[in-house]
């Protein structure tokens, strides 16, 4: 029992990173732009945020720059798509091998650097509940803060007047057009937003997670978090969901190690990809449930006056 | 028409001006690094006997700054620099994957000129194989592999004798009597370090027990810190590990439990959990080999070298291990450089409870080449290997 809440405590953690950078694809897709440099923003927010955190030893500014980092790698990536209508998927993925080649880069002074374990933050009355108290409530604050961006950005987009307009964008860029709505700018401030997030879920990797700078460090979670936006359907709660669902996965076969359990390693770790794959796999089965959610202009570009 | 440039002279030399920047990709990963040691001032410009510098090139699997493995290596590369000053020139190639790349890595540095090459990875030891045939006068080194040529040889550390003193003080600082280690592949000389670890906890605590974690890489700081921290969610308050970087001794900092620095002194990574660092010195081995070629006297063989050559060691024992403790830890490591203690001796029971090792016999290097099962107190089963 016990080890089963700090499973799920380390489930947590593992989650948080890959809900971080889901839910900022999810605002960028909801917009209607596809953005797979993830990983290579997540990579360059890592060092600039691990960076910072050296220098200043302040975690708050690290995660600041992290998300300016993040936001600033995007709004390249979102001139150059929304504005000169360049390939979303071609630019995307130049995007990452860009992120990973110039964070390694900018990153090699840094190596060696330390930085001490980083303090969870206990809610008071309910860290003291017996066993899932400490595992849930004694926590990283990012960890929580990823629960209440999810529960914001829903409420943002399904009840808000500002999230209606994101979502006409990323529908029928051409009727949000007519009807006298800045698409491009729209598209764009969606654009850094999500790569904002997804700088500060490479900042929480590189100060927080695992405190130190490795060429290479986020390990395709980036990647993942881009099968999560589609795999929860465009939808925050199961963004939320499903990053705890691989996060738990990824867990679980080291738990299932150390218990003993005889699985050979490699298929171990390889279940958190088999299970991006499966879940894929599934929900194409139902082609109405996607294409309900789905943006309807995602991936497409837009031509004002066309 | 008669043009001289035709269609397929426009092929070739659109294939020719592709090989020259694929060649010129391959020089970017390298790094030309001079001499450390200043050079004498005014030497004779024309004395007869000032010869080429000996070229030397050693290629690493992971990033210098590795704080581990490769910086480890790196550190006994300075060593000869520092030794033969402008009689060498070493140059250095950075993370080269073990593969492909090796090999074109490796025939591109002999090509070079350099008379002797190291690859410091298991995975460099084909295409090194076959690069040394081609190229019969200079001489290959290869590190922990197992195969040999006229002009390649292999070396080695016991590192299983820094795991076994790193054991001891495990054994003595548990209060779970639980040990946890971060496995990278179930090869043997990842096998032998469990095996030793556990084995130097039982010497001093019969109750103790190990889980193993494997992550499947060499170098993976966030999986290690999540396997490190299912270990210690299993109860582990002892950990070691043979991965590369300092997440392992981190993750034990942060939750309170203690752990060793591998490779290199880690001590400055976490204050309150490092117990220990096991450490390899490259640079004896080095210099004897770079002596070697220089004199002539170079001669294909398998080196392993340990506690007692000097070639690795465990340092930095934390103020935290009791004193006792320490002076037991001592004299087993003078008994190691004396040459007098075997890590692995009879009677040795793998977890089945099939013996191995007979009463007083010795596990040889031969023996410790085969190593596939894990002693008595190790948890569970080794996954297939391979």
């Amino acid at each position: 029992m016990e080890s089963l809440a700090l499973l799920l405590a380390a489930t947590l953690n593992a989650g948080t990173v890959l809900a971080l950078a889901g839910l900022g694809l999810l605002v960028n897709e909801r917009a209607g732009i596809v953005n797979l440099g993830a990983e290579g923003m997540m990579l360059v927010a890592a060092i600039a945020g691990f960076a910072t955190a050296v220098h200043t030893g302040s975690d708050v500014l690290a995660f600041a720059a992290g998300i300016g980092a993040g936001a600033l790698m995007a709004a390249a990536f979102g001139v150059l798509v929304i504005w000169l209508n360049t390939n979303q998927y071609a630019s995307g993925l130049a995007l990452s091998l860009f992120g990973a080649g110039f964070s390694a880069f900018v990153g090699i002074r840094y190596t060696q650097e330390k930085l001490g374990p980083r303090p969870s933050f206990a809610i008071p009355g309910l860290a003291d509940i017996p066993l899932v108290g400490p595992a849930l409530f004694r926590q990283h604050p990012m960890v929580y803060l990823a629960v209440a961006l999810t529960l914001a950005l829903a409420w943002f987009l399904y009840r808000s007047r500002a999230g209606l307009v994101l979502r006409a964008v990323g529908e029928s860029p051409e009727s949000a057009h007519a009807l006298g709505y800045p698409v491009r700018r729209l598209r764009l401030a969606a654009v850094m937003a999500g790569g904002g997030l997804c700088g500060l879920a490479g900042a929480y990797i590189s100060v927080v997670y695992t405190p130190l700078w490795v060429e290479g460090m986020t390990a395709g979670k980036g990647w993942i978090a881009l099968a999560l936006t589609t795999f929860a359907t465009w939808r925050p709660a199961r963004v939320l969901l499903g990053a705890y669902l691989f996060g738990g996965v990824t867990m679980l076969q080291f738990h299932l190690q150390g218990e003993g359990v005889e699985i050979p390693s490699q298929v171990l770790s390889m279940l958190p990809y088999l299970a991006t794959i499966v879940v894929l796999v599934l929900i194409s089965r139902n082609p109405t449930w996607i294409r309900i959610n789905m943006p309807a202009s995602l991936g497409k570009p837009f031509f004002p006056g066309g | 028409m008669n043009h001289p440039v035709s269609k397929r002279s426009l092929f070739k030399l659109a294939g020719w001006s592709s090989l020259a920047a694929a060649a010129a990709l391959v020089g970017c990963g390298k790094k030309e690094e001079p001499p450390a040691a200043a050079p004498t001032a005014a030497a004779p410009a024309s004395a007869p006997a000032a010869a080429e510098p000996l070229k030397a090139a050693w290629i690493y699997v992971g990033p210098v700054g590795d704080a581990g493995w490769s910086y480890a290596h790196d550190l006994g590369r300075k060593e000869v620099e520092a030794e033969f000053g402008d009689k060498v020139k070493t140059t250095i190639v950075e993370k080269v994957p073990e593969g492909a790349d090796a090999e074109r890595v490796i025939r591109d540095l002999a090509a070079q000129g350099n008379k002797v090459i190291f690859a410091t990875s298991f995975g460099y030891m084909e295409p090194m194989l076959k690069v040394a045939s081609e190229f019969p006068d200079v001489k290959f080194e290869h590190a922990t592999g197992y195969k040999t040529a006229p002009n390649m040889r292999i070396y080695d550390a016991k590192f299983f004798e820094d795991t076994y003193l790193a054991g001891m003080i495990a054994g003595s600082m548990t209060k779970t009597n639980t040990l946890g280690f971060v496995g990278s592949f179930p090869i043997p000389e990842v096998l032998r370090n469990i095996n030793a670890f556990t084995l130097g906890a039982q010497a001093v605590n019969p109750k103790i027990k190990t889980k193993v974690v494997w992550v499947s890489t060499w170098f993976d700081p966030p999986k290690e810190t999540e396997a490190a921290q299912s270990l210690i969610n299993g109860g582990a308050d002892v950990l070691l590990q043979n991965t590369d970087s300092t997440a392992v001794l981190q993750t034990a900092e942060k939750n309170g439990k203690y752990a060793f620095g591998w490779d290199s002194d880690m001590s400055a990574f976490a204050t309150k959990a490092h117990l220990g660092s096991a450490v390899a010195n490259w640079g004896g081995y080095y210099k004897k080999t770079i002596k070697e070629v220089m004199d002539g006297t170079w001669k294909t063989e398998r080196t392993v070298w340990g506690v007692k050559e000097g070639q690795n060691d465990l340092i930095k024992v934390s103020d935290a291990v009791p004193e006792d403790i320490r002076k037991k830890v001592d004299e087993i490591k003078a008994q190691m450089k004396a040459g007098t203690f075997e890590v692995f001796k009879g009677p040795v029971v793998d977890n089945t409870g099939k013996e191995r090792l007979a009463k007083d016999a010795t596990g040889d290097q031969d023996w410790r080449d085969k190593i596939d099962f894990y002693v008595k107190g190790v948890e569970g089963k080794i996954p297939a290997a391979k």
